[in-house]
C-alpha cells in the first residue's frame, strides 16, 4: 500500500516520529516525578523524630487508646459534649464572622480589580496584586502577631481568618463578575447611577448566586482553619483539643468527645452547604416570578 | 391584553413579588448585623480593647524597621561591651566598637541619634541631652545617687532609688547599680548579611565583589550561608521542607486516590456497596480534619515533615476521591466502547480510553491543591513541628525577634508566590486548552 503512496510513508514515518519523542518526554517527566517523589519520601523521612516504617504498626495505638478510654467512660460523653459547645459554637462564630467580612470586603475588592467595572482601570493591577498577598499569607501568621498585640481569643483568629478569606474569596468574585453582562450597568449609567448604585443594583443580582456558593465552600475551609487557630492559641474547640491531649493519660475521653464534635460539625456544615449550592445552581427554574 | 385576559392577577402577582424582593434587600442586612452585634459580644470585644497592649505593637513595629545596639557597662568590673541586639552572637570582639562609639583614658562617649552623649567614666555616669541639660549619676552600694537639672522632670525620664530610665528621642539608659546601660536605634536589619566575626562585614558590594573575584567567593558564600543570626541555611532547608511536604502530602494523595476514585464512581463499579464504603471512606478523610489527622500522626511517626506531609496525603486523599470519581461520572463512553471494539482488555480501556479524558481536569485540580498546600504545610509545620511553620513559631513565641518574623513571612509569600506561578505554568504547559479554573 505505501509504496503506492510514497507521500504516506513519509507521512507516516513523521507521525512514528514525533509519536516515539512524545512517548520519551511523557516517560522523561514520569521518571522526574518519581524520582522527586522517592527523594522527597527518603529526605522527610529522615528528617523526620520517627521513621515511617517504624511507626506504621503504631498508627492506630492512639485512636484505640482513645476509643478504649472514650468507651470505658462513656456515661461522661453526654456531660463532655455538653462542656465543650460553647467552644463549638465559638469556633463556628469564627468561621461565619470572617467569612461574613471576608465576602464582604472580597465583593468589593474583586468589583475594583475587575475590568469594565473598575472605577478606577489603571489600579487593576494594584487590587490583583493586593488580593494575592492576602491570599498568601498564612492564616497562623496574622493569628499569632495579633495574639501578641491584642491577646489571646476569637478576635485574632477571626481577623487572621477574614484576611486571607478577603484574597481567597475576591479572586474568585472577580472571575464571576468577569461573566456578568455589562449592559444593566450602561444602563444604569444613562440614568445618572453613581457607582455604588452601579454595582449594587447592576451587578450583584446577576452574581449574588455564584457569590453565595462561593462563600458558603469557604464557610466550610474557614471552620477548619478556626479549628486549627484555636489549637495554637486562639480559642475555640481547637484550644480545648490541645488542652485534652496534652495532659496525657486520663483525659482522652474529652478529647475523643471533641474528636466527635468537631467531626460531626465539619460534615454536618458540608453536608449543609452543599444541599444550598445545589439549590442555587440547580433550582432556580420556578416559573417567572420566582 | 391576552396575556392580561389568561391571567388576570399578573398586576397583583408582580406587586406581592416587588414586596418580597424588598423585604429581602432590608431583611438580609439587617439580619447580618444582627449576627454581628451577636458576635460582637460573644467575642467580648470590650474586654479584648481593654487587655490589647499598644506597646507590644509598637514594639513589633519598630523592630521590623530598626535594630537596637546595647552598650553595656558592667559596673563592678568596670568592662564595656557592645553587642547588637544584646545577643552572643551578635557581640563586638574585644577591642572593637560600633563607630558611634570613642573610648580614650577610661572614658567611654556614646553618641545618640539626636545629638544626645553618655559618657562612661570610671565612677559614674554624664548623659548631657540637648534640650534638658546633663544628668549625673553615680551607680554604688547604696543604688543610684542621680543628680538632675533644675526645674520640672519630663515624664520620659524615671527615677527611683535603684533604677533610673531615660527614654530619650535618640534612644534608650537604663543606669542601676549593676550596669548602665545604652540602646542605640539603627535602620535596619542587624548583621543580615555577615556577622561581626567575618571578615567582611561591613563592606560594601563594589568591594564584596572584588574579593569575591580574587577568589574569596567561596569564603564569602560561606560566611552569608552560615551567618549565626540569620541562620540563612537552615531558614532556606525549612523551606525546602514545608514546600516537600505539599509536595509529597498533594501528589501521593493524588496517586492514592486516582485508582481508589474508579471504585466509588457509578459508571465502573455496578455493586452500590463497593462505591458507598468508599464514598463514606473519602468522607471520613476529609471530615477528620487535618488537625485531626496531624495529631494522631504524630503520636505513631513523632513530630516532623514526614507527619505533616502524611497528614496532608490522607485529608487531600478524601478531597480527591470525591472530585475524582465525580469526574470519572462524566466521562463519555463512546470512547470506551471504541477502544473496546478494537479488542482492548480492561486495563487497555482504561488506559486508551478513560485517563486521556480525565487527566487533564484531574491534573489541573492537584495543581492547585498544591498551591494551597503550600501555605497549609506552614500551619500543620507550626503544629507537627516541621519546615519553615515551626520557625515561624519558635521565633513569635519568643516575641523578641519580630525582623526574624518579618523575614521568614516574606520568604513564606514569596515561596507561595513562587508555586502559584509554577503550578500556573505547569497547568498552561500540560493542558492546552483546558478550562482556566473548577
Amino acid at each position: 500500500m505505501t509504496q503506492d503512496f510514497p507521500q504516506s510513508a513519509l507521512l507516516h514515518a513523521d507521525y512514528m516520529a514525533m509519536l516515539r519523542r512524545k512517548r520519551l518526554y511523557s516517560a522523561l517527566m514520569l521518571a522526574l516525578f518519581v524520582a522527586l517523589m522517592a527523594s522527597g519520601f527518603v529526605v522527610v523521612d529522615e528528617r523526620n523524630a520517627g521513621g515511617f516504617w517504624g511507626g506504621l504498626h503504631r498508627l492506630f495505638d492512639f485512636p484505640a487508646s482513645v476509643l478504649s478510654e472514650a468507651w470505658e467512660k462513656r456515661a461522661a460523653l453526654p456531660g463532655h459534649i455538653v462542656e465543650y459547645f460553647p467552644t463549638l459554637l465559638e469556633t463556628v462564630n469564627i468561621a461565619a464572622v470572617s467569612t461574613l467580612f471576608g465576602a464582604i470586603l472580597g465583593t468589593l475588592l474583586s468589583m475594583l480589580a475587575t475590568q469594565g467595572l473598575a472605577p478606577w482601570p489603571r489600579l487593576i493591577p494594584l487590587f490583583r496584586r493586593i488580593m494575592d498577598v492576602m491570599r498568601a499569607v498564612p492564616e497562623i501568621v496574622i493569628a499569632l502577631i495579633l495574639i501578641f498585640v491584642l491577646g489571646g481569643g476569637p478576635v485574632p483568629a477571626m481577623i487572621a481568618i477574614a484576611f486571607h478569606t478577603v484574597g481567597a474569596l475576591g479572586k474568585l468574585f472577580s472571575e464571576v463578575n468577569e461573566n456578568a453582562s455589562l449592559k444593566p450597568v450602561e444602563g444604569l449609567t444613562s440614568v445618572g447611577a453613581s457607582w455604588g448604585q452601579r454595582m449594587v443594583l447592576g451587578v450583584m443580582p446577576q452574581v449574588a448566586p455564584n457569590y453565595l456558593s462561593y462563600a458558603l465552600i469557604r464557610f466550610e475551609i474557614n471552620i477548619r482553619a478556626s479549628a486549627i487557630l484555636g489549637f495554637v492559641g486562639a480559642g475555640g474547640i481547637g484550644y480545648e483539643l490541645k488542652n485534652a491531649i496534652s495532659w496525657g493519660q486520663g483525659r482522652f475521653d474529652a478529647a475523643a468527645a471533641i474528636f466527635l464534635m468537631l467531626f460531626l460539625t465539619i460534615v454536618a456544615v458540608d453536608q449543609l452547604s452543599g444541599w444550598l449550592r445545589d439549590l442555587l445552581t440547580h433550582g432556580r427554574q420556578r416559573g417567572i416570578f420566582a | 391584553m391576552t396575556l392580561a385576559t389568561t391571567n388576570p392577577d399578573l398586576r397583583g402577582q408582580a406587586r406581592r413579588l416587588l414586596r418580597r424582593k424588598q423585604a429581602q434587600a432590608f431583611g438580609l442586612p439587617l439580619l447580618v448585623l444582627a449576627y454581628l452585634a451577636y458576635a460582637l459580644f460573644a467575642f467580648d470585644i470590650p474586654g479584648l480593647l481593654r487587655s490589647a497592649s499598644p506597646e507590644n505593637g509598637a514594639t513589633l513595629v519598630r523592630d521590623i524597621y530598626s535594630y537596637k545596639t546595647h552598650a553595656t557597662r558592667d559596673n563592678r568590673s568596670g568592662a564595656v561591651t557592645f553587642a547588637i541586639e544584646g545577643e552572643r552572637k551578635g557581640q563586638y570582639p574585644e577591642g572593637q566598637h560600633p563607630d558611634w562609639v570613642a573610648q580614650s583614658d577610661g572614658v567611654t562617649t556614646i553618641t545618640l541619634r539626636r545629638g544626645e552623649t553618655v559618657r562612661y567614666f570610671p565612677d559614674h555616669v554624664e548623659v548631657a541631652l540637648p534640650d534638658y541639660g546633663t544628668i549625673r549619676a553615680t551607680p554604688g552600694s547604696g543604688g543610684v545617687q542621680a543628680t538632675f537639672p533644675e526645674g520640672a522632670r519630663p515624664d520620659w525620664i524615671n527615677a527611683s532609688r535603684n533604677r533610673v530610665t531615660i527614654n530619650a528621642p535618640g534612644g534608650k539608659i537604663t543606669i542601676t547599680r549593676n550596669r548602665t546601660e545604652v540602646f542605640r536605634y539603627s535602620l535596619g536589619w542587624e548583621l543580615f548579611f555577615f556577622t561581626l566575626d567575618s571578615p567582611y562585614h561591613g563592606m560594601g558590594p563594589a568591594q564584596l565583589l572584588s574579593h569575591a573575584l580574587n577568589g574569596e567567593a567561596p569564603q564569602i558564600w560561606h560566611d552569608f550561608w552560615h551567618n549565626a543570626m540569620w541562620r540563612h541555611a537552615d531558614v532556606a532547608w525549612a523551606l525546602c521542607e514545608t514546600v516537600m511536604m505539599a509536595f509529597l502530602g498533594t501528589f501521593g494523595a493524588a496517586l492514592v486516590a486516582l485508582p481508589l476514585a474508579f471504585l466509588a464512581a457509578r459508571n465502573f463499579t455496578p455493586l452500590v456497596l463497593v462505591r458507598q464504603f468508599f464514598r463514606r471512606l473519602f468522607d471520613l478523610c476529609r471530615g477528620v480534619d487535618a488537625l485531626i489527622w496531624t495529631i494522631v500522626l504524630a503520636r505513631a511517626f513523632g513530630p516532623g515533615p514526614l507527619t505533616g506531609a502524611l497528614a496532608i496525603l490522607l485529608t487531600d486523599t478524601g478531597s480527591f476521591g470525591k472530585l475524582f470519581s465525580e469526574a470519572l461520572e462524566n466521562v463519555d463512553g463512546k470512547q470506551i466502547e471504541g477502544i473496546r471494539s478494537t479488542g482492548a482488555n480492561p486495563v487497555q480501556r482504561y488506559r486508551f480510553g478513560v485517563l486521556p479524558q480525565v487527566i487533564p481536569v484531574l491534573l489541573s485540580q492537584v495543581l492547585y491543591f498544591f498551591e494551597s498546600n503550600t501555605r497549609s504545610a506552614t500551619v500543620i509545620g507550626a503544629i507537627t513541628g516541621g519546615g519553615i511553620g515551626l520557625l515561624l513559631t519558635q521565633a513569635m513565641i519568643t516575641t523578641k525577634d519580630w525582623e526574624e518574623v518579618t523575614y521568614y513571612i516574606t520568604l513564606v509569600i514569596l515561596t507561595v508566590f513562587a508555586m502559584d506561578s509554577l503550578s500556573g505554568w505547569l497547568r498552561r504547559k500540560l493542558i492546552k486548552g483546558a478550562p482556566a479554573a473548577p
